[in-house]
């Protein structure tokens, strides 16, 4: 067994299980901010085995289903132009904008699409369609920003002149504040990213225990760190004291990784940006800096974000805040399915009503 | 002659010239060198039949080609109805500039296939697109044959107290073309099991009668095809997670990529459902068979959710097991 095959030994994660069984006695909501954590609960059955006293609520955690519709709609429209080549990672193929448009439909009707597994895969992409302007769709937490930096970098010093990244960038700190902002939030818990964390570290999430009192637990993403995360959980609200505490120390540094920082930093300055569902959070996006405006493509003449009305029915903003169970939508499994998809968060690999329609057997 | 000329689709001398030289080389039988407008086949009782197109990008990957995997996939289909597949017929659409060292490779390739699997390529057709109109060559094959077993296996005999056997591990085939498409590698090579399913079929319906179902999870994987029978059949299956055989590369390759292996598509492997009584019987014929080495059983026909399939997690957990939706996408973190 490797190192990651221990994290899923079924017999150690029964035996943290019935530990848990015994120990949560006092009832509480949790919620995790992290797509892969959602995947995870679901995928490994974890959901189905959870104590009775512990609800699980998905948050916010999926790059693709918080952004906004404007972005969605801004980069349908750059699809559109015969100028432009778009690069992008695979979860936005299929994302919903105005009028049911996606990039794939987008790709039918010939928009030039290129589907990559890295931001530096793109600048061959640029290198291949001289004629064109490339555009890296860069959405996505910590977890990509530097390396989306770092290709803005490389690009510089590769000379490459028909490059250019879409910074939807968002930061999930400045979205956790502003959820625990909210008076009608209801959860007792997190469950905190590993992937962002690795870039920022456990600091960042201080807030969470000392200024709401929520314990939260920075975790990776196998099950038995989860139910590490959940019986830690457990643990602090027996005892009254609420930490961030990093149980991921395999991967997670207390400061994180200050290489990646240091490129996210260069390239990158934060904004306030929109939220899909959650509106305009302070300090919650990044923007390419001046000295890299070659690079910027919302500085190219003809790129703008269109006001797009919210999609008239869907419910992610509820979900995303964990207000409302994704089946709770009235368009759940009705009108909005992945075929039919009305919002992101239903057709992302990592969004929560994805997950629902996935994994769940009861539905 | 060293690429394909649109003249070679002229029907004219040069396309004499080109059937001649190459397909009737590779292909020849005597049926096929009569070169009447029709084929005439003898054949007797119920006849399965079953067409595919083959558009795979790259053509050439580890463990196969176009050409040797247009010959299994049609008849491994014509297999899975409980069918011994006698003759096939193919339809090459090759695009102008294909160089034919390339075209020799898969008709050649075709050609073994077919003497493995016991086929005669029967029929054919050859057509010539300006560059740009296809990618490189499509296939498509028409497979008949004539079935062995009565009532036949089918997608609608799944019965609760059944048992799901799967010949061998599951994912190759998909994760080898992905990976040679994206010129990913991993730390193991991904080959894929392209392969002929007719003789080992063959031998299970002789020493095991009474298969419910037979099927070869192709495209949509282990999970889309389950989702088919359980709702052919109105009954739920539940599988076993741990198990279900999947090479490690192919789960590390998967789990790289954000890709679930249940998913990817397979090209020579089959699943049977059967009686319980005859489980183990089955079990010992696939597992006889080179192809069938790594057979499982990994789950069971219930009553519980019908049309549904439901996976026990190793940590004891359910899930439902879904159809795939669209193709799948590697992730973005
Ligand atoms: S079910 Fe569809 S419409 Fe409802 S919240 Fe989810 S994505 Fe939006």
């Amino acid at each position: 067994m490797n190192s990651f095959e221990a994290f899923k030994d079924p017999a150690l994660c029964r035996a943290l299980l019935e530990r848990l069984q015994k120990e949560a006695d006092t009832p509480y909501r949790f919620m995790e901010v992290c797509g892969t954590h959602t995947v995870s609960i679901f995928q490994s059955g974890l959901r189905s085995l959870l104590p009775q006293t512990i609800t699980h609520v998905t948050g916010p955690g999926c790059p693709v289903c918080v952004t906004h519709e404007s972005e969605v709609a801004c980069f349908l429209d750059l699809a559109t132009r015969d100028d432009i080549v778009l690069a992008t990672f695979g979860d936005l193929m299929r994302v919903p904008g105005p009028k049911g448009k996606n990039l794939k439909t987008a790709q039918a009707d010939g928009a030039r699409v290129e589907v990559v597994y890295s931001p530096v895969d793109a600048l061959a992409v640029a290198a291949a369609n001289p004629g064109r302007t490339t555009i890296f769709l860069g959405v996505g937490f910590e977890t990509t920003a530097p390396a989306v930096a770092a290709t803005i970098r490389l690009a510089r010093e590769q000379n490459l002149k028909n490059f250019r990244v879409l910074s939807f960038h968002k930061l999930v700190p400045p979205a956790l504040a502003a959820l625990v902002a909210d008076p009608d939030i209801n959860i007792d818990a997190f469950i905190l990213p590993g992937h962002v964390s690795a870039i920022i570290g456990a600091a960042p999430y201080g807030f969470l225990a000392e200024k709401h009192g929520l314990p939260a637990v920075v975790t990776g993403f196998e099950p038995l760190d989860i139910l590490s995360a959940l019986l830690e959980i457990t643990a602090m609200r027996a005892s009254g004291r609420p930490a961030v505490v990093n149980a991921y120390t395999r991967v997670v540094a207390h400061d994180g990784n200050p290489v990646a920082r240091a490129v996210m930093d260069e390239v990158f300055i934060p904004v306030d940006a929109l939220w899909r569902g959650l509106g305009v959070l302070p300090g919650s996006g990044l923007d390419i800096r001046e000295e890299f405006a070659d690079f910027d493509a919302l500085r190219l003449p003809g790129v703008s974000l269109p006001d797009v009305p919210p999609l008239a029915g869907c419910r992610c903003g509820e979900v995303l805040k964990g207000k409302r169970a994704p089946n709770e939508c009235p368009l759940f499994d009705k009108a909005c399915t992945p075929a039919t998809p009305v919002g992101p968060c239903m057709v992302s690999t990592e969004g929560g009503c994805a997950a629902y329609h996935k994994y769940r057997l009861e539905l | 002659m060293d690429k394909v000329l649109l003249d070679y689709g002229s029907g004219g001398r040069a396309s004499h010239r080109f059937v001649a030289d190459l397909f009737f080389k590779y292909l020849g039988n005597d049926i096929l060198a009569r070169m009447d407008d029709a084929a005439v086949l003898s054949l007797t009782g119920p006849v399965a039949m079953s067409t595919d197109s083959f558009v795979v990008d790259p053509i050439f990957f580890p463990g196969g080609d176009i050409g040797s995997l247009a010959v299994h996939g049609t008849v491994n289909d014509v297999a899975m109805m409980g069918a011994r597949p006698l003759y096939l017929t193919c339809g090459f659409i090759l695009e102008e500039g294909l160089p034919m060292d390339d075209l020799a490779k898969i008709v050649a390739s075709m050609g073994q296939a077919a003497r493995d699997a016991g086929v005669r390529i029967v029929a054919g057709d050859t057509k010539v697109v300006p560059r740009g109109a296809a990618d490189k060559i499509f296939i498509n094959t028409t497979g008949v044959g004539e079935i062995m077993v009565d009532p036949a296996p089918s997608g609608h005999r799944a019965a609760v107290g059944d048992v799901v056997i799967v010949s061998g591990s599951m994912g190759d085939h998909g994760l080898a073309i992905l990976s040679t498409r994206e010129g990913l590698s991993f730390e193991a090579p991904v080959v894929s099991d392209s392969a002929s399913l007719a003789g080992i079929v063959g031998k299970l319906l002789a020493a095991v009668p009474g298969v419910h179902v037979l099927r070869d999870p192709t495209r949509g994987g282990l999970a889309t095809t389950l989702n088919e029978i359980a709702g052919q059949s109105d009954v739920g299956i539940e599988l076993t997670q741990a198990d279900i055989p999947i090479h490690p590369a192919v789960a590390g390759g998967c789990a790289v990529l954000g890709l679930d292996p249940l998913y990817l598509a397979n090209e020579g492997k089959f699943l049977c459902i059967v009686p319980e009584a005859k489980a183990q019987a089955a079990l010992a014929t696939i597992t006889a068979d080179p192809l069938g080495a790594g057979a499982k059983v990994i789950g069971r026909v219930v009553s519980d959710h019908p049309g549904k399939v439901a996976l026990v997690t190793p940590l004891g957990g359910k899930r439902l097991l879904g159809m795939l939706e669209g193709e799948q996408l590697p992730r973005i973190c």
